[in-house]
């Protein structure tokens, strides 16, 4: 009796209607050993390997296309999301600081649209003013404004943003902080919407 | 007629599958993560051709299914 044939192991057990015949149940252990020098719930409890890779990569199969529903769902989420925000109705024109009380180089922190968006008014030279959200676009912390590197810095994972433009610099985030746009009316300042991008 | 298939061409068939399938499902992973941060950066002109050709990809992952419980059948 040559190695093969001691090694191969003859599956008694029928696997319903999509059995295989008996020519493709011989089977082998993993590890390669003959059949009695297998451990006793080997012997006791053979396994059909060839059917048990079969099946195992079937059901995969199956999960995937599963997988495959939950992105289509996904994508629609996202439509959904997209459609309610095109409803909501556009953020009021808000007052947030008077320009004489804002020295160059100052901040001021105001909550915008929302009660629960902070975002920060800098006046980054004698004619120029910008704001933005004031979470960053990695992770949602707090970026400080740092005047002296003309840069919003954010200290969770050391993001950089352009002080004048939003523009992701440096570190992890990739999107640009959403820009408030600003209205100046004599000396007030005032908010007037937000402008969200990609680049 | 029907071909009928031993296991281990069956075998090698569900591998050819589970390739395809797995290609398109990164695939997808892709749009949905694009669409995304597209939409996130309020661009919402890629929504819909992207929520379809997701859509398209589903069609093709069901259809090699279908084909699988076909060959699957005794």
């Amino acid at each position: 009796m040559s190695t093969d044939s001691k090694n191969e192991m003859i599956m008694k057990k029928s696997d319903g209607p999509a059995a295989a015949s008996t020519s493709e149940q011989i089977t082998k252990a993993p590890d390669g050993r003959p059949p009695e020098e297998q451990p006793t719930w080997r012997q006791d409890f053979p396994i059909d390997w060839p059917q048990d890779h079969h099946v195992a990569r079937r059901d995969f199969t199956k999960f995937l296309v599963l997988t495959s529903f939950a992105f289509v769902v996904g994508q629609f989420w996202i439509a959904v999301q997209n459609f309610i925000r095109r409803r909501r109705s556009k953020p009021q024109m808000v007052k947030i600081a008077s320009l004489a009380a804002l020295p160059v180089g100052g901040a001021v922190v105001f909550k915008y649209p929302d009660a629960h968006d902070d975002c920060i008014l800098i006046r980054t030279g004698e004619d120029t003013i910008a704001a933005f959200s004031q979470k960053c676009t990695h992770l949602a912390c707090a970026v400080v404004p740092r005047p002296e590197l003309n840069a919003f810095h954010c200290p969770c994972h050391a993001g950089y943003f352009d002080m004048s433009t939003g523009r992701a610099i440096a570190g992890p985030p990739k999107r640009p902080l959403p820009r408030i746009t600003l209205k100046v009316n004599g000396d007030l300042i005032y908010a007037t919407g937000v402008e969200v991008s990609t680049l | 007629m029907k071909r009928r298939f031993n296991r281990a061409q069956r075998t090698t068939i569900i591998y050819a599958m589970l390739c395809i399938v797995l290609l398109i499902v990164i695939l997808q992973l892709w749009l949905l993560t694009a669409t995304m941060n597209a939409f996130l950066g309020d661009d919402d002109s890629v929504i819909w051709p992207a929520a379809g050709a997701s859509v398209v990809c589903l069609l093709l992952n069901l259809g090699l299914l279908r084909y699988l419980y076909q060959m699957e059948r005794p």
